[in-house]
């Protein structure tokens, strides 16, 4: 009697332990899910092989933007130097978010005779719902979905996973390629950088 | 026998709820506690009897954006009363913003109080990992000592209201 005692007070305690321990795992996740934000961790910060450089001509396409139609690089041509920003994917951790911070330099782009040209392999959708809460963007976002990553593909920055690299390109007037950042895609490229490259087209 | 068999399962549900419960390596700032050692990216300002409202921000948080002039016209009521002009300072520490960002912010939205430039993300981990843009109040005592009245996620809402929250959680007569 007094061992069965024991054994039931000893299995009492295990499942008020593994309540507790359940419970404040619970309030945990419920935080997570809140915020509705999917966080990867820690990626590996290159994950392709680039097929561009500096010197050569931008591989022209032409993709659906999400305010409609399409884009094509070649538009541009003769007109404005451009920006290609590509991003991994919508809904990824916001601590590397950049086209809230480009969206209120717009100024800075048009000083240096730009366009920005924002790129990802998620499809429509995805993108103007994500790209709806970053506020009222001034340039065009672009859809890599189908065929899948094709334009990331033919500069050398779709990785193994099927998001792209994070990566910045720089192409003049005439078409060339005059700056590349395949950034560590765990962080975010400064701004800096970018601007500098820009400024440097005039030279 | 029995006792020290079930003393061990004790201790080792113990062990394995402690374990599952390991916090990260920082936890948010906590209302009644003190800041973390934020140097040498930002200290608070030298010993003086007064509240110091610290606004965690980045350049590329739409949210922090929309939210800079409502944050302008809380420095502006500040400035506006001589009681409080004295007693109660403003500044932003940007979030893995360079100095080149934080300075982009500044101008967009002419932030007319200090802001300081965290490029490596040092301060934000020491802080928690807080979201943006986050208010963090502490009240600074005459005898250098510190302590964290207000900690709080998101938009602080109608400017008045929340100057009004600020004096009186800090006791700022």
């Amino acid at each position: 009697m007094k061992k069965r005692a024991s054994l039931k007070f000893l299995i009492s305690c295990c499942a008020v332990i593994m309540t507790l321990t359940l419970a404040m795992s619970a309030w945990a996740i419920s935080d997570a899910y809140k915020d509705n934000i999917y966080n990867p961790g820690k990626l590996k910060p290159i994950d392709s092989k680039l097929k561009v450089k500096v010197g050569q001509k931008a591989p022209d396409f032409t993709l659906p933007a999400v305010a409609g139609g399409k884009v094509a690089l070649s538009q541009y041509l003769g007109k404005k130097n451009i920006v290609l920003s590509f991003v991994p994917a919508a809904w990824t951790p916001v601590c590397s978010d950049q086209w809230p911070g480009y969206n209120i330099v717009r100024d800075m782009f048009e000083a240096n005779d730009a366009v920005l040209l924002g790129i990802t392999v998620d499809n429509i959708p995805t993108l103007f719902s994500w790209t709806n809460q970053m506020g009222k963007l001034w340039f065009p976002v672009l859809s890599d979905f189908y065929l899948h990553g094709k334009v990331a593909q033919q500069y050398g920055i779709l990785r193994t996973d099927g998001v792209t690299e994070r990566a910045i390109f720089v192409i003049d007037k005439k078409g060339i390629i005059r700056y590349i950042d395949v950034h560590d895609i765990n962080e975010r490229p400064s701004l800096e950088g970018i601007i500098t490259a820009l400024e440097n087209l005039k030279q | 026998m029995v006792k020290v068999k079930y003393g061990i399962s004790i201790m080792l549900m113990l062990m394995i709820l402690l374990g599952g419960t390991m916090s990260p390596a920082a936890s948010l700032p906590a209302v009644g506690g003190a800041l973390p050692d934020l140097s040498p990216g930002f200290s608070l300002p030298k010993p003086k009897d007064g509240v110091v409202i610290i606004e965690i921000f980045s350049m590329y948080c739409p949210y922090c954006q929309k939210e800079a002039p409502n944050v302008n016209k809380l420095y502006d009521k500040i400035q506006a009363s001589p009681n409080l002009k004295s007693k109660m300072r403003l500044v932003g520490i940007g979030v893995g913003n360079s100095s080149y960002e934080v300075d982009i912010f500044r101008k967009k939205y002419n932030v007319p109080f200090p802001l300081y430039a965290d490029g490596d993300f040092k301060i934000h981990k020491k802080l928690g990992e807080p979201r943006t843009p986050y208010f963090i109040g502490v009240k600074i005592n005459p005898n250098g000592s510190h302590s964290i009245f207000y900690s709080k996620l998101g938009e602080f809402g109608d400017v008045d209201a929340f100057l009004a929250e600020m004096v009186r959680l800090s006791g700022t007569k």
